[in-house]
């Protein structure tokens, strides 16, 4: 996706008005002439000027190309729709892993990562399980990280 | 000074360390013949498991990982057309010409016995240059570190590739990520929206595996380009000739060296910028310039030299002042930080010992490059087969749940996420990402040092260049910053004219 740089600079100069007026209430350091807003605050107004010149340049380059332009993927509904399941698969797990536990959600990520890279069934499934078994042994077991396991915990070994 | 070497001997000989060397060796190696894996994510992707040793251990794993991935990126550069990591894209098409002429196995002799050639040469410039450095640092107050980060953070915003705005953006923007949480000389909680996590401030490491590794699984996912094919069945003797090639050109062996460690030293600019700078000064000096592009062994000597001497010039601003010269070394200084081995001069006084140990790492690696590196070829044809929709998906897993284990917490897995969107977002849109990762890894330092000398003038700010060291990094970095734009006003007048 590539958006005009005037959009790009309104951008960072929302986000430079944000932090000034965010770091507002800081609080200076007892005694000194300086605090903990005033390093944010320069890096703000650092955002606002470059932000402003970013914004006019893509006005004066606007002819050069145009507003807003997609890739050639957003036409094809399977990269669309890998390129979803990607994003999905990981806000997914955020959601379930400690419910479902990490062995369900890893298996269920992988699974529909592979179906959507267009990997057949069976070694769909294959691949799954085995992934999630090895990675679940390597940081479980070998490097002690307490990955969930939510509704396995009775089984859990 | 002899115990202390004694001591990074037996550290580094020991038989864990050369398994973990051996073992990283063969990963990076696949990780960078893999086209779409570069040596950065395989640095990244190192982290979570590094975690788990000792210091020179985990050293030893990124130390020669990356310089293989280096090396092994130019694999299927020659074979398929596709650079296996962006350090090898400058030479990409002519190595393919090679070896469309036959030539497959000149071409990847020269890239890796040149890559080692260049790889020792920056090692022998960081073991000379970085203990004098250090030694030099040593008198360094908060004034001088200020101006000198702020040189460094100036070299990323020009060196990177892209508009300079546009870079400039980049590192504002690592900044101010850096200044989320408690880390701040006030320790006052900022901009954590009252949450927990984000008082510690975000994770640099989750943001790393975001950027460099989530990104490319997204480019991989959306990528619509045909799968290329495979030219060659069977890569012969590759060292057949490569001595009469280092007798040939000397000279650019030794220029494509010294250029890709100064590239490399500087920060931002790493074993990429290198490697097409120096491809190009190849071209330029060449007494058959006409021959570049049409599968002409020269350039790739010099720039298949320059790109891994660049891996070994990013540690010396790395290890003497904790600014590091590339992305891997950046994603370096993080694992530095966490295994107490804290970057910076008294690095060298206190513990020289591990310092040797690195300079000992980086040797050695170059050296097992070769052998290792003949097999990686022997074997490129079945690597480059890998069926990437089912490694893909592993290496996602692998992010999240190396990404878990930082913290034990999924709000990481979160910060990996949406660093990996944005990357891939402004990447597409010319936003370099190199400048952001060095705002990030140094925001804290600059503002440390800026808040520690404005506490120590009063809020005087000719305090700043009242020290002569510190006034010399401060013109130096003014000239940085205007010599662009003197030397725009200085051409304007002979463009209008011409």
């Amino acid at each position: 996706m590539k958006v005009n740089d005037v959009f790009w600079g309104a951008l960072l100069m929302a986000l430079g008005a944000a932090v000034l007026l965010a770091v507002r209430g800081y609080p200076n350091i007892p005694g000194q002439p300086v605090g903990p807003a005033l390093f944010p605050s320069l890096i703000a107004m650092g955002l606002c000027v470059g932000g402003a010149l970013l914004a006019w340049q893509g006005w004066r380059d606007r002819a050069q190309g145009p507003w807003w332009a997609w890739e050639d993927w957003v036409h094809s509904p399977r990269h669309v729709k890998a390129l979803a399941t990607l994003l999905g698969s990981v806000v997914f797990y955020i959601a379930a892993s400690d419910a479902l536990g990490f062995l369900i959600t890893a298996s269920l990520v992988m699974l529909s990562l592979f179906r959507s890279l267009h990997v057949a069934w069976g070694r769909a499934l294959f691949w799954a399980v085995v992934a999630t078994l090895v990675v679940h042994f390597v940081f479980y077991k070998l490097l002690r990280v307490p990955l969930p396991w939510g509704v396995l915990t009775p089984l859990a070994w | 000074m002899w115990t202390a070497i004694g001591q990074a001997f037996s550290m580094v000989f020991e038989p864990y360390t050369l398994m973990v060397m051996v073992l990283a060796a063969f990963y990076g190696l696949f990780v960078g013949a893999v086209p779409g894996l570069t040596a950065t994510m395989a640095t990244a992707l190192l982290v979570p498991v590094t975690f788990f040793m000792a210091p020179i251990p985990a050293v030893a794993a990124m130390v020669t990982a990356t310089a293989m991935a280096i090396f092994s990126g130019d694999i299927p550069g020659c074979l398929l057309r596709i650079p296996g990591t962006p350090a090898s894209a400058a030479y990409t098409d002519e190595a393919f010409a090679m070896t469309r002429k036959g030539q497959a196995e000149k071409a990847l002799g020269a890239g890796l016995v040149f890559s080692a050639v260049g790889g020792l040469f920056g090692t022998v410039v960081l073991i000379v240059a970085a203990p004098a450095l250090a030694d030099f640092a040593l008198n360094f107050s908060s004034f001088e570190y200020f101006w000198l980060v702020l040189l460094g953070l100036t070299c990323a915003v020009f060196v990177s590739s892209g508009s300079p705005l546009k870079g400039l953006m980049m590192l504002f923007l690592g900044l101010l990520v850096a200044c989320v949480g408690l880390g701040n000389p006030a320790g006052f909680p900022r901009f954590t929206f009252g949450t927990v996590e984000m008082t510690g401030g975000i994770g640099m490491i989750a943001m790393m595996i975001g950027m460099f590794a989530i990104s490319e699984i997204i480019r991989y996912m959306v990528d619509t380009s045909p799968q290329a094919e495979l030219v060659v069945e069977e890569v012969g003797s590759v060292l057949k000739g490569q001595w009469a090639l280092a007798k040939k050109y000397p000279v650019q062996i030794l220029r494509g060296s010294v250029l890709g460690t100064a590239v490399g030293a500087l920060p931002g600019a790493g074993a990429d910028i290198a490697a097409w700078m120096s491809y190009a000064m190849s071209k330029k000096f060449s007494k058959e310039p006409e021959k570049f592009g049409t599968g002409h062994v020269e350039g790739i000597v010099e720039s298949g030299s320059a790109n891994n001497s660049a891996l070994a010039g990013a540690w010396i601003p790395a290890l003497v002042f904790g600014i590091p010269g590339d992305s891997i070394t950046a994603i370096v200084i993080g694992v530095l930080y966490m295994k107490n081995m804290n970057p910076g001069p008294t690095l060298f006084t206190t513990n020289p010992q591990n310092i040797y140990a690195v300079f000992l790492l980086f040797i050695l690696a170059n050296l097992i490059m070769i052998p290792l590196g003949i097999l990686c070829i022997k074997v490129a044809k079945r690597i480059l087969k890998v069926p990437r929709e089912i490694l893909m998906p592993m290496i996602l897993l692998f992010c999240v749940v190396g990404t878990f284990a930082i913290n034990n917490t999924v709000f990481e897995v979160g910060v990996m996420l949406v660093a990996g969107i944005l990357a891939y977002l402004l990447e597409a849109n010319k936003f370099p990402t190199a400048p952001a990762i060095l705002g990030v890894v140094l925001g804290g330092m600059l503002e440390e040092n800026f808040i520690t000398s404005m506490i120590k003038s009063g809020g005087d700010l000719s305090a700043f260049v009242a020290r002569p060291i510190a006034l010399s990094l401060a013109l130096l970095t003014a000239v940085v910053w205007f010599a662009p734009l003197l030397l725009r006003l200085l051409r304007q007048p002979a463009g209008t004219r011409a």
